[in-house]
């Protein structure tokens, strides 16, 4: 016999949820369009998560890819890496998957009214930043100079294209774009990410820097945006670590004295700096 | 008619009673019982249950039971358990998922269990039940509701043992709060009896059905004195006031390196902690596949994937491990909770297969700050 059950809260126990449509991005890389079983959709701030879950064969934490001010459809990117990722990338139109969230702390795009952006973004760390992009493009008026910039291997490994060229050809932002090699058809920058930040404008004492990509890109970002001014506090990271609760109890996403599931995933680098500098935190 | 705050006077002969009492009012009871040449935490029912005539001898990965000469019925310290493996399960189902045509529909867990009552616990485990409470209270349904319910019957310690620092980290060895009813065994060549105090409510309305005296002074003094006693026996201590600090200038201290030479990665420290609570979640699918279930059971900081991330384990070495392991429990766990993560109970050095001493390698940290200063 059945245990009795209880209702569900929903940042413990998924809700189904239905893909509407599934978008090849790149060779190993969707989007997915998400619709909630029950009507109701998912209200959240750029830069927070969901946990994603595949009947039978797991659950991982994935940013929400959309814009926060039309949470309907929900929006996911998704990378394929392992046997999780790799089933999701798979789902087709009209199957389900459970979501859990949202979680966590997203961009300080509230604190940041009336100061310069400079957005740093490498390979998949574009994803998570893509909300904060269309909050800022929709809110232009809020902010001083925007600027972004954009690294990945090759062309070929470019999220986003077609929304890239559409914010490239806006005057009020600024977007570079770089790649690790290419052939010679490509006319942008060749070169790491970093290397883009002495391009970008913006006035150092007034500006707010946020960064996602691998942790070493975003070692090399902080210290390159020190030289131009802008002072650890306001620098701010999106980490990543081992999850499984994403709700404080589970220990796996620990960093030094934060949980990165409930304390970030984005953090002001002032918070986290000793431990950033450290290796097998 | 006894109230929360009074302390009373329970004989020898009549501590069943007070099993009976808290069984009838629906209870599971849980307490120390001998198994196996050790002293476990189990189901008990009768006074016979308990380890009576039995200690504990302790040391640096050295556990071994021991006849006493006497007929004391809380005349040890206690084992590799406490009431952690009863509110933090070691296995437990949060949710299921059942197939539902294309889709599938989620279902909560939530066992309506016996209320339980802990019979016998320590100081040091009273203050790691609320460290944990921190931990799960918010976030757990089955934490909270098996927490909420649980009874407490501590039990004063009148010895310590050679891993026991609970002085130093200031959650013993007297228990001054969060329990229903304490008991302070007085064993006597005439008489042999217990101081009871009354913690709450509950206990109160426990004492209520089982017979028991006024204390007079001398009994609350007899009391006292098996706390210093237990006190002057304390096997080991620590520096705590400024360990937090101690630890995060030391993160790149060569004494990680040497603990690590000796660190099994066996996990044994994480598993017997009262406090720790790492967990990972599983999925476990029926052979029809209709149906998933989601565990979680308990995990340690000491395995190696703990830490995995797509393309590498950040903590892949014993050293960044042990390292994790112990500046939680003494320097960030209080960033995170406002609490130490230690209680000083000594079952991670009792249990270590090759007696790694946590408060011998905090010391070791420290009087090499000594010789060296500290930049
Ligand atoms: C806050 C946060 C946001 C993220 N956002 C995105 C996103 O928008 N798009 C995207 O493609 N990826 C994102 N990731 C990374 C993504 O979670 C991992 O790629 C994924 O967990 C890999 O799971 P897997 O089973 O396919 O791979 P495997 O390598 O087989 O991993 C096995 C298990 O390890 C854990 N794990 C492995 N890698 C990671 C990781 N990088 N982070 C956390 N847990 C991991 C998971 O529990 C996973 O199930 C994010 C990670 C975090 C922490
Ligand atoms: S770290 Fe060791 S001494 Fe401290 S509470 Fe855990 S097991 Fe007990
Ligand atoms: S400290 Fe001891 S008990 Fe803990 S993991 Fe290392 S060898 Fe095992
Ligand atoms: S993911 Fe479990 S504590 Fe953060």
């Amino acid at each position: 016999m059945d245990p009795p059950w209880t209702q569900s809260d929903p940042l413990l126990t998924p809700r189904p949820y239905r893909v509407t449509r599934n978008r090849r991005e790149l060779q190993d890389t969707v989007t997915l369009e998400l619709e909630s079983g029950d009507g109701a959709p998912l209200s959240f701030s750029a830069g927070q998560f969901n946990m994603l879950y595949l009947f039978g064969i797991g659950e991982v934490p994935i940013s929400i890819s959309g814009s926060p001010h039309e949470p309907d459809p929900l929006v996911h990117t998704i990378r394929s890496v392992g046997a999780v990722t790799k089933a999701i990338c798979g789902l087709k139109r009209g199957q389900t998957l459970g979501v859990r969230g949202p979680f966590g702390k997203g961009w300080p795009l509230e604190a940041a009214i009336g100061q310069d952006l400079v957005l740093i973004a490498g390979g998949i760390g574009l994803a998570p930043l893509r909300p904060a992009v269309r909050q800022v493009i929709a809110q232009r008026d809020r902010y001083g100079k925007v600027s972004l910039l954009v690294g990945a291997r090759t062309p070929k490994d470019l999220l986003y294209l077609a929304e890239l060229k559409e914010w490239r050809s806006r005057f009020d932002l600024q977007v570079l774009i770089t790649v690790d090699s290419a052939g010679a058809d490509w006319r942008s920058h060749v070169g790491v990410v970093t290397m883009l930040i002495s391009k970008a404008e913006f006035e150092a004492g007034e500006t707010v820097a946020m960064i996602c990509g691998p942790e070493v890109m975003m070692r090399f970002c902080v210290a390159e945006l020190r030289k131009r001014g802008v002072v650890a506090e306001n620098t701010y990271l999106s980490m990543e670590r081992n999850m499984k609760c994403a709700v404080g109890y589970c220990g796996h996403c620990q960093f030094g004295p934060t949980f990165v599931c409930k304390d970030g995933p984005v953090f002001p680098l002032a918070r986290i700096e000793p431990f950033f500098r450290m290796r097998g935190v | 008619m006894v109230s929360p705050n009074s302390k009373v006077i329970l004989e020898r002969d009549r501590l069943q009673t007070i099993l009976d009492a808290i069984r009838a009012q629906g209870f599971r009871i849980l307490g120390p019982t001998v198994r196996d040449e050790a002293i476990i935490y189990d189901d008990i029912s009768r006074v016979e249950d308990l380890p009576i005539g039995w200690t504990d001898e302790q040391g640096a990965g050295r556990y071994r039971l021991c006849k006493r000469s006497d007929q004391a019925v809380f005349g040890f310290i206690g084992g590799a358990h406490s009431s952690k493996q009863f509110l933090f399960l070691p296995r437990e189902m949060i949710w299921k998922v059942v197939r539902e045509g294309k889709g599938f529909r989620f279902v909560d867990t939530q066992r309506d269990s016996a209320p339980l009552a802990f019979f016998g616990v320590r100081s040091c485990d009273l203050h790691a039940i609320s460290i944990q409470d921190k931990v799960f209270m918010p976030v757990d349904p089955g934490y909270r509701a098996r927490r909420e319910k649980a009874l407490i019957v501590a039990v004063q310690c009148g010895l310590a043992g050679k891993t026991c620092f609970c002085a130093s980290m200031g959650t013993g060895p007297r228990a001054t709060g969060d329990f229903d009813l304490a008991l302070t065994e007085i064993l006597e060549k005439q008489r042999h009896y217990f101081v009871v105090e009354i913690g709450t409510q509950r206990g109160a309305e426990i004492m209520e059905h089982v017979s028991h005296q006024a204390a007079a002074a001398s009994d609350l003094e007899k009391a006292e004195a098996a706390t210093r006693r237990a006190l002057s026996q304390m096997g080991r201590t620590m520096e705590a006031s400024d360990v937090k600090d101690l630890l995060y200038r030391n993160y790149e201290h060569p004494q990680w390196d040497d603990v690590a030479r000796r660190c099994l990665t066996c996990a044994n420290c994480t598993l017997v902690c009262p406090t720790c609570f790492c967990s990972s979640l599983e999925d476990a699918t029926d052979l029809s596949g209709d149906q998933s279930e989601r565990r979680r059971q308990w995990d340690s900081c000491f395995n190696l994937e703990h830490s995995y991330l797509h393309g590498g384990n950040i903590r892949s070495s014993p050293k960044a491990r042990y390292r994790q392991w112990m500046t939680h429990k003494l320097a960030t766990w209080q960033d995170q909770f406002g609490t130490s993560g230690c209680v000083g109970c000594g079952r991670c050095i009792t249990w270590c297969p090759v007696g790694i001493d946590i408060t011998a390698e905090v010391r070791a940290i420290r009087e090499s700050e000594k010789r060296h200063g500290n930049d």
